[in-house]
């Protein structure tokens, strides 16, 4: 698996190339800038969900991608940062209530903090995670999972309990609300494209840069980084925290888009439960593990997919009804699971490598192979 | 006095059932080197063939359909999917089981629909007692069954030609190999025998006395709490994998006993979390070396 995600990286840096202007690269980021810019003008407002939804997996998925594809630390604890990101939200957001423990303080401020409240965490976890390999790893951290279970069900003065949850504060951009006010799926739309926006870049730029190199060289060899003079556990741990952070961003959208928060009732199906943890893995893998744009791809299929199924055939008989009906939830997981096999058997690059080989031959086509030199 | 009594016996038969599990984990492990996340699969895989055939077969002939059926899914697994990528990074191996679990798993759970069986119809939820301690029939019966299947193992590991060989190719691959050991035979036995045993596991794990529910998405998640048995113990040792699921199951019992129900899922995590601070390979798992 490595060598394709050494294969990823290569590939990104020879894009990077100064001097060159390409202009396929720039066509498909106006499309893409117009196609993610204009929905709220013509799409209805549960097709907006559905894009929210789409969004919050995404920045789930970029965190993970850094930590498994970069970092080459396997982590099933996702959904639990996403529960300590929606809930420290709650609590620093919201006023002081009788058993509703709250900070009050102004919204923005309150994302910053639960974004940097889950990276904490993520580093207080990291001595484990510095210690423990693969997927002894992968296992440890689910353990992530049910600790984050029990609080949310036996702590209800910061979580709500799991019957009635708590409120979520409204998001204020300078007396701008968010979350209560008319076209608030519109609104949702926006805020979510720009924390996207910004986690695929602040992504992108750490994996073109220092950092980026550091995880790599950690994840395929570690003496030989160590002997390289990288600080491999204190490489590891900032790779657990940032994808902790990613991912207590995603636990903030998802209080938003759901405008409450409730903790989960079992540690098996629910908002935080091990379920998601599989569904964000499932998510960079069939994008391709380490690329951040196949990690978006991959979390348009997963999250998008019930959603858009529901809207388009929710009320015809593609899908039957009654308790053995195959529900759109039930044939997306069909579809990602399948996916995850096919992916690991035939093409361990995921859609980064499908659509890296798609580019190719566009680019030759439009500009003649001659002067695609650097393509492998 | 007698309720620890009660609770260790409990705790020891939940145990066996994690034994079970957890020692089709690490057989798994040491023949194909994947962590198998599909194997809470196999456990429904199982449970449902049961549940589907002891109206016709009786308790004992739709048990034995229900193992088979499990072994026989962790063949297939094995032979279709795993094999195919013999040389695959082991990460790369688990997240194809956990391709697989997701499709296998939502499938039975669709399936059973708004039904949840209880298996074990012979000894669930008929309690006995020896002096003033009461005993679940069905850890008791676990934990004899278990005994008598995991010595039966260690007999075959240690004497019969397939676990000569197994043991051969998991100390050398390659040398085994040069010795005339065919590979795949190994391998697709060894797939086979953890299928049986998650097959066996299951008619303890879907009945009142084990979790009070049937066979549903809860069974899964239990077979999801052999995975701290399976690392406690070291993921390529199979005594450890013994030692795991009594770790795991006492943990458990004694936990829900003197502390709460709802702390003693976390308790095993907990206990897990400690165990691999210490040992990161698990207590009897042998630590990768590096080498420069």
């Amino acid at each position: 698996m490595s060598e394709h995600a050494l294969e990823t990286a290569a590939g990104n840096r020879a894009h990077a190339l100064p001097g060159r202007i390409d202009p396929m690269r720039w066509l498909v980021r106006i499309v893409l800038a117009v196609a993610v810019i204009t929905p709220p003008m013509y799409l209805s407002d549960s097709w907006l969900r559905v894009g929210a939804y789409v969004m919050i997996g995404a920045v789930a998925a970029i965190g993970l991608t850094l930590l498994t594809g970069q970092a080459g630390q396997l982590s099933l604890a996702t959904p639990f940062f996403m529960f300590v990101g929606g809930a420290s939200y709650c609590v620093l957001g919201s006023p002081h209530r009788p058993g509703r423990w709250g900070l009050g303080w102004p919204s923005l401020i309150a994302v910053v903090g639960a974004v940097l409240i889950a990276s904490v965490l993520g580093l207080v976890f990291a001595p484990v995670a510095g210690r423990v390999r693969g997927v002894y790893l992968g296992v440890a951290t689910l353990s992530l999972v049910y600790i984050g279970l029990y609080t949310g069900q036996k702590y209800d003065s910061i979580t709500g309990g799991t019957a009635s949850g708590r409120s979520v504060p409204d998001l204020k951009i300078f007396e701008f609300s968010v979350l209560r006010a008319g076209h608030r799926d519109e609104r949702i739309w926006y805020v979510f494209l720009v924390l996207t926006t910004l986690a695929y870049l602040l992504a992108q730029g750490a994996i073109n840069s220092r950092p980026g190199r550091a995880w790599r060289v950690v994840r395929d060899n570690e003496s030989a980084a160590a002997a390289l003079g990288v600080p491999v556990p204190r490489v590891r741990a900032e790779a657990f925290a940032i994808s902790s952070g990613y991912a207590g961003l995603a636990g903030v959208m998802t209080v938003f888009w759901y405008r409450l928060f409730k903790p989960d009732e079992s540690e098996f199906v629910g908002t935080y439960s091990i379920q998601v943890a599989i569904a964000i893995l499932a998510m960079i893998l069939i994008g391709g593990l380490g690329s951040v744009a196949g990690a978006i791809a991959g979390a348009a299929l997963v999250n998008g997919m019930p959603g858009a199924l529901n809207l388009w055939f929710g009320h015809s008989h593609v899908f039957g009804h009654g308790a053995k009906a195959v529900t759109p939830v039930i044939f997306t997981a069909f579809v990602y699971g399948t996916a995850i096999v096919l992916v690991v058997l035939f093409e361990p690059g995921g859609l980064a490598a499908l659509g890296r080989r798609v580019q190719r031959k566009l680019s030759r086509n439009l500009l003649g192979s001659s002067l695609i030199s650097e393509g492998n | 006095m007698n309720t620890f009594v009660q609770v260790v016996v409990n705790g020891l038969g939940k145990g066996a059932v994690y034994a079970l599990l957890a020692l089709g984990f690490v057989i798994i492990f040491k023949a194909s080197g994947v962590l198998n996340f599909a194997h809470g699969s196999l456990v429904l895989l199982g449970g449902y063939i049961v549940a589907r055939t002891q109206d016709d077969l009786g308790f004992l002939g739709s048990a034995v359909l229900g193992v088979i059926a499990a072994a026989a899914g962790a063949v297939i697994i094995e032979r279709v999917l795993v094999s195919r990528r013999p040389l695959a990074d082991p990460i790369a191996l688990a997240l194809l089981t956990i391709g697989v679990d997701v499709v296998m798993s939502e499938e039975i759970i669709r399936r059973l629909g708004e039904e949840i069986p209880f298996l074990g119809s012979p000894y669930d939820g008929k309690p006995f007692q020896i002096g003033s301690v009461t005993f679940f029939r069905t850890n008791v019966i676990a934990l004899g069954v278990g005994a008598v299947l995991v010595a039966a193992f260690f007999l075959a590991f240690r004497f019969t030609p397939w676990g000569v060989s197994m043991r051969a190719l998991a100390e050398n691959r390659e040398a085994a190999a040069l010795m005339g050991i065919h590979r795949w035979r190994v391998t697709a036995l060894a797939w086979c025998v953890a299928g049986a045993l998650a097959g066996v596991a299951v008619l303890f794990l879907a009945t009142q006395d084990f979790s009070g529910a049937g066979l549903s998405l809860g069974t899964h998640a239990i077979a999801l709490v052999a995975f701290p048995a399976a690392i406690v113990g070291g993921l390529d040792s199979t005594s450890g994998a013994i030692v795991g699921g009594v770790i795991v199951g006492l943990t458990e019992a004694l936990s829900a006993q003197y502390i709460s129900f709802e702390f003693s899922k976390v308790a095993v995590y907990m206990v897990m979390l400690a165990v691999l601070i210490v040992a990161p390979a698990g207590l009897f798992g042998t630590r990768e070396r590096t080498r420069v």
